[in-house]
């Protein structure tokens, strides 16, 4: 049993670290392929060669960052059957099918458009090679989408039914899966986020520009260019983000519990805006949960309802199954224990259509069916020892999610104020304050792009699939030891690549701010020009 | 037919042809394993140049390979990923390295050293190679593993799909009967690479690189014959499970692949095509010194045999991953599908593939229009 628990908390730690280094490079692709798109149409639009100049460098970090993604990418695909082989099966009939949509529409796309991108100039013609850039863009999307979808589905478990003779989940409903609102959500969430973290990853860079008073005119440009993408993002994922709370409001309401450190909850609940958890504080003492807090009143409510009289519910009373009906009085719902207790009785009843499907007794076997079917909601359960193993770990949710939400903030702030500096006041740029602002910009980004995630995977512990597979059950027949091993493999793999890949990107940023920008024309030169292109940048 | 029948045989076809494509593909991990020790630094410089541009295709390939057997077979991925964990952790990283090395190599600041990146090139070269050849090997001479469905409800230890060996994978890398699989694969992609490079690169020298890859191809090529009949004649003499009407092995039967192929008559005649393609795309590849298409007809070659060795792996009643502890734990594309509704959707998904595989080819040509040269490679800002 010991090992067993190594196992799980290994593989999950395995699963986080190579998450979180994909997740370094994916948001910066997603973003990233727009911006170079962006420029590249602005380069084919009016034949400047200063666009063009713009459009290589740009693509050229995006090249060096495409690289470690893909590296980093290829292993949480199969980590799924090396490390969580159980769960590969119990839902594989459902989560196969968007990875390998996701392979089949997007990689190839990528894989394909990519090689145009960067080897194709001088070899196809110039719309073909932005229509390259754009399929690129395009296939990282869509690839992020139905990586989205399998993640919204293991958060939002729908479209299935069990089928207890092959002891699995089967899908029943593509379109469910497919179009769930909590894929939604995640999907422009994600995406949107991305933008973000590209258009302040832009900014931040030519800030360093203007800190080396090097090729000015080109950093400014790429501010207006990035910070106009990071301005869409940052608004699209504020938007996208306030659709994802009240969907973990109504599906997973004990990670909003522990997002907000929220044990006794009701109605007209108050946001923290600022706070520290009381480390002691365990879910069934009377201690106060923070030390320190400051509220917005009736925030909370508002964020996960709509309302700011709406009811949330705290851990202790999603542990109690006490809720508020539409009248307003307080009613009884399925205790964690009840759940415990049901989901013991549905793996009784699995048990016993297994007997019965061996013996060949019909009749035994609808019973046990009829008893599953009416206990399966709470399957998971089963594999829990007492309610306290349903609570996520409150203090890394709490501040993922409040360093996530902080930071955003200040992200919408500082892309108005560079986009809006690039236009109106531009000679501020070459104050210093104004440079390091920007530069430095570029941690709180990744801050909390990693925070998000942090958010959504802590957050819905101990569940791998909500509610029906815990993470314990999820695993693969193999030592803690193994695990333990590649962990560190992995870890200094990747740490290694990274190094390299901050290293080259520097060197690159540096060489680009040396090239001969200014003394480009701005206008369609003699080699590009074309009767029908428009010479207006 | 019955249409579950039905989707499960499409669904071992595209998978069949997933394979099939990607040990065509390994090329580019053939190619890797040739410039590292390649002297001439313009040679290895448009070897480079010439796999850089292709690298991903088969990096991509590998990864839907692996999500299309998810979606389709989930139960073998259960229990092959989960039980050869470290063969399949060595191959994953392998292809980790290589999806760095060629942008990275001679990127100023890559502070490993170009050498270092050329090394990871290497290592996937082989260990991608050979291991992909015993992943592939142990869908006819098996895994020690066992399938117990009930272990769902036992809490201490819930896995369904166990590997019994100790090794998790490693002993099947030392079984000579994979290895077999796994060298001439490795001696196939390394042929190719020289077929690719031959068609791929003009390197303006008097046809000096043209001659060393035709006498590459040649010594190459007679090792993978070797190797390929060696593997062959175990394969055609093994005995396998056969599986009843449940999907369930019932019976072993000796001499099993060799019946499938004279039982599926087509699959013999598809296999006895592609064995001609392969041999006169390398012969006339290799001794005939101006032609340069060698590649089309072994590539295609290539892919024919190969959709044959995943026909009677899986078609034909037999077990694709026969279990060596526990007979009726043996996968096959019966016992271990997805679902009816799950298949019908994928099936509708696949009908994107002529699509993908139109703007693939399309690609493909109008970027080897023009061929790699000394010349191209200097006057292209992201050369490797």
């Amino acid at each position: 049993m010991n090992d067993l628990i190594n196992v799980v908390d290994w593989s999950r730690a395995q699963f986080a670290l190579t998450a979180m280094f994909h997740w370094l490079f994916v948001p910066l692709t997603l973003g990233l392929s727009v911006i170079v798109a962006v420029m590249e149409s602005a380069y084919v639009r009016t034949g400047s060669a200063k666009w063009l100049a713009l459009t290589k460098f740009w693509m050229k970090l995006f090249g060096i960052n495409f690289a470690i993604g893909v590296a980093t990418g290829i292993i949480l695909e199969f980590e799924f059957g090396t490390n969580w082989s159980n769960y590969s099966w119990f839902v594989g009939d459902i989560f196969g099918a968007p990875l390998a949509i996701e392979g089949l529409l997007a990689f190839f796309m990528e894989a394909t458009f990519i090689a145009v991108m960067f080897f194709g100039w001088g070899k196809v013609s110039k719309r073909f090679h932005l229509t390259a850039t754009w399929l690129t863009a395009f296939g990282a999307t869509i690839s992020s989408a139905w990586i989205l979808i399998a993640n919204a589905w293991m958060q939002y478990p729908v479209g299935m039914e069990f089928d207890p003779a092959q002891m699995r989940n089967i899908m029943d409903d593509f379109w469910a899966v497919a179009l769930s609102p909590v894929a939604i959500h995640k999907f422009f969430h994600a995406v949107f986020s991305g933008w973000t973290l590209a258009g302040v990853f832009v900014i931040s860079v030519s800030c360093w520009f203007y800190l080396r008073k090097r090729n000015e005119a080109m950093a400014l440009r790429s501010i207006k260019v990035g910070g106009w993408i990071g301005l869409a993002g940052i608004v699209g994922t504020l938007w996208s983000g306030d659709g994802s709370a009240v969907d973990v409001a109504r599906v997973q309401p004990m990670k909003l519990a522990a997002m907000e450190g929220l044990y006794h909850g009701g109605r007209g609940a108050d946001l923290i805006a600022v706070g520290v958890l009381n480390p002691s504080k365990e879910y069934d003492d009377e201690q106060e949960p923070f030390l320190f807090e400051t509220k917005l009143p009736n925030m909370l409510s508002l964020l996960a309802t709509h309302d700011l009289n709406g009811y949330v519910p705290g851990i202790n009373d999603l542990i109690d199954g006490i809720s508020i009906d539409e009248n307003g009085d307080t009613v009884k719902t399925v205790s964690y224990a009840e759940r415990i207790a049901i989901g013991k009785q549905s793996h009784e009843a699995l048990r016993a259509y297994d007997k019965a499907r061996a013996a060949n007794d019909t009749a035994a076997m609808d019973k046990a069916a009829a008893d599953l079917k009416a206990t399966f909601q709470y399957f998971g359960y089963g594999y829990l020892d007492s309610p306290s193993d349903a609570i996520p770990p409150v203090g890394l949710t709490f501040y993922s999610f409040h360093i996530m939400v902080l930071a955003g903030g200040y992200l919408l702030l500082f892309i108005i104020v560079y986009l809006t500096i690039a236009y109106k006041k531009s000679s501020w740029l070459t104050n210093r304050w104004w440079q390091w602002i920007g530069i430095i910009s570029l941690v709180i980004v990744y801050v909390c792009s990693q925070a998000g995630w942090v958010t959504d995977e802590v957050g819905r512990q101990p569940w791998i699939i909500e509610g029906l597979m815990p993470t314990r059950a999820a695993i693969s027949f193999i030592s803690s030891g193994m695990v333990q091993l590649t962990f560190w493999l992995f870890a200094a793999i990747f740490t290694g690549l990274l190094a390299a890949e901050i290293s080259i990107m520097l060197k690159a940023i540096a060489n680009g701010s040396k090239s001969d920008y200014d003394s480009l024309p701005d206008s369609p030169s003699a080699e590009t020009q074309s009767p029908t292109q428009s010479t207006k940048s | 037919m019955d249409e579950y029948i039905f989707l499960q045989n499409y669904w071992w076809l595209l998978i069949s042809i997933l394979g099939a494509v990607l040990v065509f593909l390994l090329f580019v991990q053939g190619g890797q394993t040739l410039f590292m020790f390649c002297s001439n630094d313009t040679y290895r410089s448009l070897m480079i140049n010439s796999l850089g541009q292709k690298w991903e295709l088969s990096f991509t390939t590998l990864v839907v390979f692996g999500g299309a057997f998810f979606a389709s077979f989930p139960l073998f991925y259960s229990t092959s990923f989960g039980g050869a964990y470290w063969l399949w952790m060595i191959i994953l990283f392998s292809f980790i390295m290589q999806a760095v090395s060629y942008e990275y190599r001679s990127k100023p600041g890559n502070i490993f050293g170009t050498t270092t990146y050329d090394t990871f090139l290497f290592i996937n070269g082989c260990v991608g190679c050979i291991l992909l050849g015993v992943a592939v090997a142990m869908m006819f001479f098996g895994g020690e593993f066992e399938v117990t469905r009930s272990n769902l409800l036992d809490a201490p230890s819930p896995v369904i799909s166990r590997w019994v060996s100790e090794g998790h994978g490693i002993e099947a890398i030392f079984n000579w009967h994979n290895l077999l699989l796994g060298f001439t694969v490795l001696f196939l992609a390394r042929t190719q690479a020289n077929l690719y490079f031959i068609n791929n690169i003009r390197a303006d020298d008097g046809g000096r690189f043209m001659a060393a890859c035709k006498r590459g191809t040649l010594a190459n090529g007679i090792i993978f014959v070797v190797f390929f009949l060696a593997f062959m004649g175990v394969l055609l003499t093994s005995a396998s499970y056969r599986s009843g009407g449940s999907g369930n092995v019932v019976a072993i039967e000796p001499y099993k692949y060799l019946n499938n192929y004279i039982s599926m008559w087509w699959v013999g005649v598809t296999l006895i095509i592609g064995v001609v393609m392969v041999l006169y795309g390398i012969g006339r590849g290799a001794l005939d010194r101006t032609y340069r298409s060698g590649i089309w007809f072994s590539g295609i070659g290539t892919v024919l045999v190969v959709l044959t060795l995943f026909w009677v792996a899986g078609y034909n009643d037999t077990a694709y991953y026969p279990s060596l502890a526990d007979a009726t734990s043996s996968l096959t594309i019966r016992n271990s599908s997805s679902s009816l509704f799950t298949l019908k959707v994928m099936s509708w998904v696949s009908l994107i593939v002529p699509v993908v595989l139109g703007y693939i080819a399309y690609v493909w040509y109008s970027m080897n229009r023009k061929p790699v040269t000394p010349q191209s490679v200097k006057d292209d800002n992201e050369s490797h």
